[in-house]
């Protein structure tokens, strides 16, 4: 337990290391060695550290956790139905605390694509080429941390030329008894050709104790694959979420990347980098974060031009209501071989309350003198004559005002491809722009 | 239909109607003109219910309640329809979506269940028929882009599909040209019907050769000045407005 002790403290002296993890006898015990030594080097961010000015993460470490390796938390079909999406047929992968419930999942089987846990896949290959390597993740002491001491999480390969006939539903459920850190880990490698649509639900079922959850996503796109990857982040009032998601993309590959932050965990700070190491890729960032109450939501992106020929597109909205607080930095690096470069990036915000807050910064670094880059910036308040003329027409103010927040969204959501979790989306906007109205 | 009884309202503080009184019945076409400043679109504003307005004495009674009680929404539930004089670019928002949440609304405020899809898109397309409303303007985000005159005619056309008891149609001449200006108005003429009253304020006689009122009233420093038939509407086109607030101001001084 922390107290009186620093979580720095805490981590490093105070828990038992990446030796006496239960794989600690296959070959990635050295990278969690090597992994935790980072940290300890790194340290813990303040808000002195550039890329945590607006997130003082300092402040959400303060309390006591467990490191809640061993908190295997249960979860009843019914508690999940809060996590389902309506009229969405899919295979579903249930996780607790990280951990893959066979009993609450359908997985496709008997195909060229494998969902199981990590644990299971420690003497895996793929594994072993990929763990922990992403460049952008060496950085950064949350990930360090992760990497030495996560507990388990998914690991999920498509074969060459493999698809699914439906999408995969993954659903994070997270539950602490006591306030608990708790570190779940993925990787998806799809391989060439493969093509793949993932849609992941975080959701918290308690709100008892605090849960903290520091999460890693690596993601490898191998030549000409193509990932659709919907992340929707909707979980209780006592979480915090610090998640890296880090993909790789390969020549011709294609990656779409959809983020959705809806209240009501009291922070969520998403990393969210894409490693263009192949030409002739896609790049595809949307993002909505819809925050309530006192939420803090921070979009953290970083496209990295390595090559040429690349096209990225970046497009983040978010609407705060209440007592609010976004941040978003979105940077854009362009390496000076990285010529014909396509690479844009909007962050249009809204603003529902006086008290609502957005820090945003956008970062170009661009090395190459042949590119289109462009990135922009608004913020608005919301239009009170667009919400009377709603209104002028029979429209109650409440269904005026959520009308006008999924108009807002309208860019992000009609780019989702799948009708039903389109529908849950604009459905989940009204609930929440209705709720915080009510306040 | 439409009661009001020496109304007075302000804006910033600022007094813009000083005591209006006018009475509406059904089937009646009252047209409200008067120059610049002297209060027409307020009074629009204050009926409508747009909420920076202050209303600081009077009353208005909209068949049988009190209509300044009520939110923007419920004046519309009971009847009331506000073409704007300005309508709102919406992004994101469908003209047709709009306008079934709209009239959906409307009729669960009167017990009715919503309309079938089928029903809605019949009732749809009799309308744009019949006010000759551009039907690929329909499925397009609500007024984004539409020019002047489309959005205008939009306004009409929502008219139609909304139904009410009164129409307030807020210099919905403005900026037209000519062509448009028949178009927009021969929609109006083909709703008028014995049950519903509109109230047309317009700053040009112009509109009233095509939409003819049984009612013109003379709006200035906030006050009715002068009410009389068509007939008042060609004389201020003839002479202007001077020499009406030459006479307000002689009587004041008197």
């Amino acid at each position: 337990m922390t107290s009186d002790k620093s979580f720095y403290e805490f981590i490093s002296n105070g828990v038992p290391g990446p030796e006496q993890k239960v794989d600690a006898d296959n070959a990635i015990l050295p990278a969690r060695k090597l992994a935790f030594s980072r940290f300890k080097e790194l340290g813990l961010p303040t808000i002195k550290t550039e890329e945590w000015r607006y997130t003082n993460i300092q402040r959400y470490l303060k309390d006591a956790f467990t490191l809640a390796q061993e908190e295997q938390g249960t979860v009843t079909a019914e508690q999940l139905k809060s996590a389902s999406i309506p009229q969405l047929d899919s295979y579903r992968a249930v996780l607790v605390n990280g951990r893959l419930q066979a009993d609450l999942s359908t997985l496709p089987s008997g195909g060229k694509v494998t969902v199981s846990k990590l644990s299971d896949a420690a003497g895996n290959a793929q594994l072993q080429a990929w763990f922990d390597k992403h460049p952008h993740l060496q950085s950064q002491p949350f990930a360090a941390l992760n990497a030495a001491l996560f507990a388990d999480g998914l690991f999920i390969e498509a074969g060459m030329n493999a698809s699914l006939d439906k999408p995969l539903h993954i659903i994070h459920v997270y539950t602490a008894s006591a306030n608990a850190f708790i570190q779940p880990r993925h990787l998806v490698v799809l391989h060439k050709s493969a093509t793949l649509e993932v849609i992941e639900s975080v959701v918290g079922i308690s709100d008892n104790a605090i849960a903290f959850v520091n999460g890693v996503t690596e993601i490898v796109l191998e030549e000409n694959a193509e990932l659709w990857h919907y992340n929707i982040q909707n979980t209780v009032k006592n979480s915090r979420h610090i998640h890296h998601t880090s993909a790789t993309q390969k020549a011709d590959s294609r990656y779409h990347h959809f983020n959705f932050t809806l209240p009501s965990a009291e922070l969520t700070r998403n990393n969210l980098s894409v490693a263009l190491t192949g030409s002739n890729t896609e790049t595809n960032l949307h993002g909505l974060y819809l925050a309530t109450g006192t939420q803090h939501v921070d979009n953290h992106t970083f496209v990295d031009h390595l090559v040429a020929n690349c096209n990225s597109n970046e497009l983040y909205k978010g609407v705060l209501l209440d007592d609010a607080n976004g941040v978003f930095t979105g940077r854009i690096h362009v390496n000076q071989d990285a010529q014909k470069t396509n690479a844009f990036q909007q962050n249009n915000n809204l603003l529902m309350s006086e008290k609502a807050n957005i820090n945003s910064q956008p970062q170009l670094e661009i090395y190459a003198d042949d590119v289109k880059c462009s990135h922009g910036f608004t913020v608005g308040r919301f239009s009170e004559e667009a919400l009377f003329y709603l209104r002028s027409r029979g429209i109650g103010a409440e269904a005026a005002k959520s009308l006008l927040v999924n108009a807002f969204a309208f860019d992000i959501t009609d780019q989702v491809h799948i009708p039903a979790l389109q529908d849950f989306l604009a459905e989940k906007i009204r609930q929440y722009v209705a709720g915080a109205i009510n306040n | 239909m439409l009661t009001i009884k020496n109304l007075h309202a302000e804006v910033d503080g600022k007094q813009i109607l000083k005591g209006i009184n006018l009475e509406i019945r059904k089937g009646e076409m009252h047209a409200i003109m008067g120059p610049n400043g002297s209060g027409k679109s307020s009074l629009s504003s204050v009926l409508a219910g747009r909420e920076n307005y202050t209303v600081t004495q009077g009353e208005v009674i909209f068949e049988g309640k009190n209509l300044l009680d009520m939110a923007p929404e419920d004046r519309a539930r009971e009847g009331l329809f506000m073409a704007f004089q300005y309508p709102v670019e919406i992004p994101g928002v469908s003209n047709l979506h709009f306008l079934k949440t709209a009239l959906n609304e409307i009729r669960a405020y009167h017990n009715l269940p919503a309309l079938e899809s089928k029903e809605f898109l019949k009732l749809t397309k009799e309308k744009q028929q019949l006010v000759d409303f551009n039907a690929n303007l329909m499925n397009r985000s609500l007024n984004e882009g539409f020019s002047g005159g489309e959005k205008k005619r939009n306004e009409v056309f929502q008219l139609a599909m909304l139904d009410p008891k009164l129409a307030i149609l807020d210099e919905t001449d403005s900026g037209l040209d000519i062509d448009a200006l028949r178009i927009v108005a021969a929609g109006v003429n083909k709703l008028r019907s014995a049950d519903k009253a509109f109230m047309v304020i317009t700053h040009y006689q112009r509109l009233l050769e095509y939409i003819v009122p049984d009612f013109v009233h003379v709006l200035y420093n906030g006050q009715i000045v002068k009410t009389g038939t068509k007939e008042l509407a060609l004389e201020l086109e003839e002479k202007g407005y001077d020499w009406l607030k030459e006479e307000v101001h002689q009587k004041e001084s008197v």
